[in-house]
Parts: C-alpha cells; structure tokens; sequence
C-alpha cells in the first residue's frame, strides 16, 4: 500500500493543480492577516473560508483524480497487489497530499507572522487539523461516489450536489425545521442533525475552542449545553473521526465486490 | 495449471458466462476464441480475479485463488486495451511496475526486440497505438511467470513486431510455460497455438486440437470451421 501511496502521492505533487492549491492559500494567508493585521481575527475569518472551500477541493479533486487515474488502476489490478492496498493507497495520496498543500500554505504565511509567540497558535492548529480532517472526509466520500458510479459526468454531479447539500443545503433545511417546529423541544434534533454534517461539526469544533458564544449559533450553543467546552471539542472530533473511518472502511468493501 | 469449475457470471441481466468448466495442463499455447460477446475477457478476467463471478472457483496451480490477489505473482497478463496513465514516460512506466512487483524482469533484451530504445523517455501519451501495444508486450513478457494470458495481442502491430511476437511466444513456450491467447486472426491462431478452446453462449462449445476441430466440422481450414460452428447455430 504504501508503494502505491507513493507514487500517487508524487504524481500529484507533480502536476499544476496542487501548486494552484498551494498557491491560492498562501495568497489566501498573507492577505488575510494584511487585512487584519492580528492573528486571531485572520484566524475565525480562515475558518469560514476553510469549512466552504476545503470539502469542495477534497471532492472535486477525489472523484477527479479517481476518473483520470483509472487506466493506472487497471494495471495495478492485474498485478499481485491487495485491492484494499491500491484504493486505499490512491485515497490516502491524494487527502495526504491536499493536506500538505493546506498545511504549507496557510502555515508559512502564520509562521512569518509570528505565530509560535502569539497565543492563537492553538486555535491555528485546530484549525489546520480541522481542515485536515475534512480533506479525509470530502476525499473518502468522492472515492464512494466515483466507486459506484462509471459515468464520468454522473459522478461529478453528485460530488458536487453532496457538496451543495452539505455546505448550503443542509443548513438552509436545518434552520427551516427549527422554525417549523418552534414549539417542540429541539435540542436531541439539533444534536443529531449536528452529526451528521462533517461542516457543521467542524465549524462547532472550532467555535467552541476559540470561546466566542456570540458566533456559535443555536447548534453550536447546544452543543456547549450539552457537552461543556472541553467534552464538547472531544466528541466533536470523535465524531469528525468517525466520519473519515466509515467511508474509507466502505470503499475497502465495495473495491472488494466491484469488476474491472 | 489453470483449473476453472462452474464459472458463472453475468452484468446486470446479461449473462456472459454460464457454467463454464475448463482445465488447462502444464505447458503448451491454449487459444481461446469465439465470437465477440461470447465472454472472452470475462473469463481471462476472471481467472485473474479482476473479475467477482457470481460462482464457481479458479484454481492455479491446484489452488483455489484467494480474493487478495497475489497469486497474480505467478500470472503475467496483456490486457486487451492499452490504458497506461499518460503523464509518465516509457522507462518510467517499467520501473514503476518492476517496483511495485518487487522481482526481476529482463525488459532490456524485450525493449530491443521491439525496437523501443527511442521512446523510453517519451511520454506514454504521445505514443501511437502500435507503439503502446509493444509497450504492454514488454510489460507482459518481462517478468518470469509460469503462466502468460495474453489478450489480443496482435492488435495494432506491424508484421516486423508480428513476427517478434510469435518469435517470442514460441521462446516462451520451450521454457515450459502456460500460455492462454485470445485472438481473432485465424493465422495467427493456427500458427501458434497447441489447443483450442471455443466459448459460444457462455459455455465451452469445443475444446481439443485444431486437426479434432477441422474433422468436426468438416472444413479444411479453421476459419471456415469456425465459420461453420456459428451458422450452425444460428441456424
């Protein structure tokens, strides 16, 4: 597996579109904290742009790279090598090396800065964990999409439509229910549909470690309510775990059952 | 040896392959044929394990193969269409797949034989059709596996590299090993191989030299005897 690892993991870092990435949040870095010119604003500006932007890139780049690297894939399966190796290998190459991209970007610009004397290191580096966490998310969901899907184009559509929902859509139907049902007690509601949102999750996440109630919302306050600060952050993550493990375990198990 | 028990296989109402039982001994050039549909690519598939049947068993070397997939150590196959990922270059390529195998390979004396030393730093997407396919020959020849599958694999040569090929198959052969060909060019097929093995409907129709084929049929050369299965069945 991890032969395969390397090479889709240096086939990436190869090609234009990862420096495009890396680009874009090193840009993204210094104007933000041009902008604001103190750590911990550019740091809750980040996380609104982190929680929209990481799971597109995750899923456009997961399904794109599984379409494009299908005839590769088809040479690995003739060879003596575990199915689970070559999928989970391709998977863990292409979330691994978005995270670098997201990491190195984002980090330098922080660090020049002067990150390691400010006291917002930490709630920088949940951030970039958080970011990371939805990489493996976004990209473990595309590998599902692209795995059941042959069409091209299908797949593609539904990457995008997951990440519409999850993004925009969810939140619209969430906040449309809460005032449909007003005179109902919502909280165990609130908490569950919480769950099952890896952005809302992440954005809770990180809303709770930065202590800033005024942003955290009605879920977000729940959550608080619920679980206090720290239990609250260990869930969240334990939550945001479980959400990478179940989709990477289920494109072990459909590789398995799936012809070429 | 290559032993497959009541291979059954089908995509969504499609049913390709319909119980079929084969055994393969040791040694010698098997040519497996039938017309297009007949299940071809979903049997040598199969026996590869990129394939699931729905059921049945494979058996290499009187073992069961395991869904991991590395009894393909003893397997070198040349799959039908060339698909190789186009941003890497030719040497690059070989490489790759000799690490990935972790064995030896003798790509060299096959590069030559091919007549590919120009286009090792090429790029694989740059390359025609003809030139891909020798490509995959390398690939496919330069481990050494007891047992080579061989899927069209004339296709897009030219008759220079043809006669390697057959050159190279009849080298491969005196080694003692197994080797399974699809092909649809009769002369070729009656050039090369030992015995034949003919799909019809998802089912083995044949099996057995191509002189038992000619005396079935009635018919002198095996294009006519092939020919002859069809129609009769159709009709």
């Amino acid at each position: 597996m991890l032969k395969i690892l390397k090479y889709s993991f240096f086939d990436l870092i190869r090609s234009r579109w990862s420096y495009v990435y890396l680009a874009f949040y090193l840009l993204l870095g210094f104007v933000l904290l041009f902008l604001n010119n103190d750590l911990s604003k550019a740091v809750i500006t980040l996380m609104n742009v982190i929680i929209i932007l990481v799971p597109l890139i995750g899923t456009i780049f997961g399904v794109m790279y599984y379409y494009s690297s299908k005839e590769f894939t088809e040479l690995l399966l003739a060879q003596p090598i575990k199915r689970s190796s070559i999928f989970i290998g391709q998977y863990l190459g292409v979330a691994l090396s978005l995270v670098m991209s997201l990491v190195i970007g984002l980090g330098l610009p922080f660090i020049l800065y002067g990150l390691f004397e400010s006291a917002a290191i930490w709630d920088f580096s949940l951030l970039l964990v958080t970011g990371a966490m939805l990489t493996l998310i976004f990209t473990a969901l595309a590998f599902n999409i692209a795995l059941y899907n042959e069409n091209k184009i299908k797949g593609f559509s539904y990457a995008i439509l997951l990440w519409l929902f999850l993004a925009v859509i969810y939140d619209g139907l969430f906040l449309l229910s809460l005032i449909l049902f007003e005179e109902y007690p919502l909280d165990k509601f609130t908490l569950i549909a919480t769950v099952f949102n890896p952005i809302d999750l992440s954005r809770i996440l990180i809303l709770l470690k930065l202590d800033i109630s005024a942003l955290l919302g009605y879920t977000g306050a729940i959550f608080n309510q619920f679980f206090g600060t720290s239990l609250g952050l260990i869930s969240a993550l334990g939550m945001l775990t479980l959400w990478v493990i179940l989709p990477v375990w289920n494109i072990k198990s459909k590789a398995q059952k799936k012809d070429f | 040896m290559i032993k497959i028990e009541n291979l059954h296989k089908k995509y969504g109402k499609n049913k390709i392959l319909t119980g079929v039982d084969l055994e393969i001994p040791e040694k010698g050039i098997f040519a497996i044929l039938g017309p297009n549909g007949s299940g071809k690519t979903t049997m040598i598939k199969s026996i590869l394990g990129m394939v699931v049947p729905e059921k049945g068993k494979v058996f290499i070397n009187g073992k069961e193969t395991h869904p991991n997939g590395l009894y393909r150590k003893n397997l070198d196959y040349l799959p039908q269409i060339a698909n190789f990922p186009g941003n890497l270059g030719v040497k690059e390529l070989i490489k790759m797949i000799k690490d990935l195998r972790g064995t030896k390979a003798n790509e060299d004396e096959l590069i030559e034989l091919f007549g590919l030393q120009g286009y090792l730093d090429k790029k694989l997407n740059n390359l025609s059709g003809g030139t891909k396919q020798k490509v995959n020959l390398v690939l496919a020849f330069m481990f050494d596996s007891p047992i080579i599958i061989l899927d069209e694999p004339t296709s897009g040569l030219d008759p220079v590299a043809m006669l390697n090929l057959k050159r190279l198959i009849a080298k491969e052969k005196a080694k003692g090993k197994t080797i399974l060909v699809t092909s649809h060019i009769m002369s070729f097929v009656e050039e090369i191989s030992d015995e034949i093995v003919f799909l019809l409907e998802g089912k083995i129709y044949f099996k057995g030299s191509i002189q038992e084929l000619r005396e079935k049929t009635g018919e002198i050369d095996l294009e006519h005897a092939i020919a002859h299965i069809l129609t009769e069945n159709n009709a």
